[in-house]
């Protein structure tokens, strides 16, 4: 037997160090905000966001990344979103019985882990060359929509399974089909978890470089997208152009696009946070 | 035994996969009485009622044959959503759905496009629960605000608003405290005029005040059914005698 005194040290030990290390993961974030805020500061201005990439350092600007941006993972969401959220239904309400449905249970579960350069390599076959779709924002979309749909099929189903029966033997028991009960019931209460699914996997996307670069996003481009069809570059990618130059003020410019990025990625959490805060209430009254 | 049966079961066979879970079982279920089934944990009678209106085909394992004849048509060869909008079920837990009061009574009768007015079916169905001067200046708050015993009557009431012919009840005082159990149990004595009620409870008292006829399950089997006052002070069946005498179960 331990004494009291004995348990109580243990204790502190165990809250200071669970402390110490909460701490820790926050200091190193306000660290890297305030080395990038330092460097980045320099040619943070409304004319950097206004203007094309150029070889001139004082020239250069982010406007095409962007717009770039903005149009892919608006794409790529319109893409994802549906398809995940239906797949998600069918894999948790509808069921697939036996074996078929563990094989594509443990299969969906382990595209998530998918390096995402395996997927460029996939886009560019599919879309870009078989499908004849270039180089395109549309290419780009897709491709990003498969490296995150695992994503969003595996929380989805999560939020899903969240449903407690009892609400579902609930409405079946008023002589509800499988569709009533899923579109009344089980999606509405759903939704705020399946929407956090969204805003972690769109974050992701939102990030991604790799698997760009091989669907042949370029780095170059003096105009904003109009079309689906149009070529495109993204914020990460005239970012890694950049801070890849041996110039040490494209390393600031680097920077500031870095800023610029994080400030992309943290308003759209807030947009999706407000949504979900929403929906999460209209389930409760 | 009378031949104003709503519901009569014949041969009626459960299984669980391999392993079977009500043996042969003949049961008359009448016409605006209370009907208890009673019996020790697993003994079948939870299982025999869901399969009355098919709630049982959700058990992947689950299947049975016989005949449930419900107003002249077999139960097991009707569709279940039929089946389901004439025979109402309240469950042993409260499972009120996360929307208002108002709503949770008018979803069942919108979704099958019954015309009627909602104002007044809230109402009614409200009055019939024994609910309505509790909440009736709160329609439109979230029924999750009720106490475990209102819930329960709103889910009473959100199955009357279908207007069954039939009311399942599978444990539903189980999880409410004596106070709101007395309250469902004068419900139950309330709703018999217009409706046949079977209901499930492993109280016996609760089956003795509120029954018209029990019946006695053990390991599957309907060991004995009859009148509740024979049942309780003059069982036929050793079984049933220890049971109700608590020497087991």
């Amino acid at each position: 037997m331990e004494g009291f005194s004995g348990r109580k040290r243990k204790e502190k030990i165990f809250k200071i160090a669970c402390f110490g290390l909460t701490f820790l993961s926050v200091i190193i974030l306000i660290v890297l905000l305030y080395h990038i805020g330092q460097a980045g500061s320099k040619y943070l201005s409304f004319k950097f966001l206004d203007s094309w990439p150029s070889r001139f350092p004082h020239k250069a600007g982010i406007k095409a990344g962007i717009w770039g941006t903005l149009w892919l993972i608006s794409l790529t969401a319109l893409i994802s979103v549906p398809i995940g959220i239906f797949s998600a239904l069918f894999l948790e309400e509808y069921k697939i019985p036996g074996k078929l449905g563990k094989f594509v249970e443990i299969n969906v579960a382990n595209l998530a882990g998918v390096p995402s350069i395996v997927y460029g390599l996939l886009g560019l076959t599919i879309f870009v060359r078989f499908l004849g779709l270039d180089r395109s924002l549309l290419s780009g979309a897709l491709t990003l929509s498969l490296l995150i749909l695992p994503v969003i099929i595996v929380s989805s189903r999560e939020a899903i399974k969240s449903v407690p029966d009892a609400i579902r033997f609930g409405a079946y028991a008023l002589g509800a089909s499988r569709y009533q009960v899923v579109f009344w019931h089980v999606l509405p209460i759903a939704l705020p978890g399946i929407l956090t699914g969204v805003i972690l996997a769109l974050s992701r996307a939102i990030g991604e470089t790799a698997p760009l670069i091989i669907v042949g996003a370029l780095t170059y481009i003096s105009y904003t997208p109009e079309s689906i069809m149009d070529e495109f570059t993204v914020l990460p990618l005239q970012i890694y152009n950049w801070a890849s130059r041996p110039q040490e003020e494209f390393h600031y410019l680097a920077a500031g696009g870095i800023i610029v990025l994080l400030g992309v990625m943290l308003s759209m959490n807030f947009i999706a946070v407000v949504i979900r805060q929403k929906a999460s209430k209209k389930v409760k009254i | 035994m009378s031949n104003d049966s709503v519901m009569t079961c014949r041969n009626l066979n459960i299984f669980y996969g391999e392993k079977q879970a009500v043996f042969d079982v003949d049961l008359d279920i009448l016409r605006n009485k209370v009907t208890a089934i009673i019996g020790p944990s697993g003994c079948g009678k939870s299982t025999l009622l869901r399969s009355l209106n098919r709630m049982n085909d959700f058990v992947p394992t689950f299947s049975m044959n016989g005949n449930i004849n419900f107003e002249g048509n077999n139960v097991l060869e009707q569709d279940p959503m039929v089946v389901r909008t004439r025979i109402g079920m309240v469950f042993q837990k409260p499972n009120p759905f996360p929307k208002t009061i108002y709503n949770n009574i008018i979803w069942g009768p919108k979704i099958h496009g019954h015309k009627v007015d909602y104002d007044q079916l809230v109402e009614e169905s409200l009055r019939s629960a024994a609910l309505w001067d509790e909440v009736k200046d709160r329609l439109h708050d979230s029924a999750l605000d009720l106490s475990g015993g209102q819930q329960q009557r709103l889910c009473i009431a959100r199955t009357v608003a279908m207007k069954p012919e039939v009311i399942l009840m599978d444990e539903p005082c189980s999880a409410l405290d004596p106070r709101s159990t007395i309250r469902i149990e004068d419900l139950i004595n309330d709703l018999r005029s217009d409706y046949s009620i079977v209901i499930v409870t492993h109280n016996m008292q609760q089956a003795a005040r509120v029954s018209d006829y029990t019946a006695f399950f053990y390991e599957g089997e309907l060991i004995e059914y009859g009148v509740t006052d024979g049942i309780f002070t003059n069982p036929k069946e050793k079984k049933t005698e220890d049971y109700i005498t608590g020497r087991f179960g």
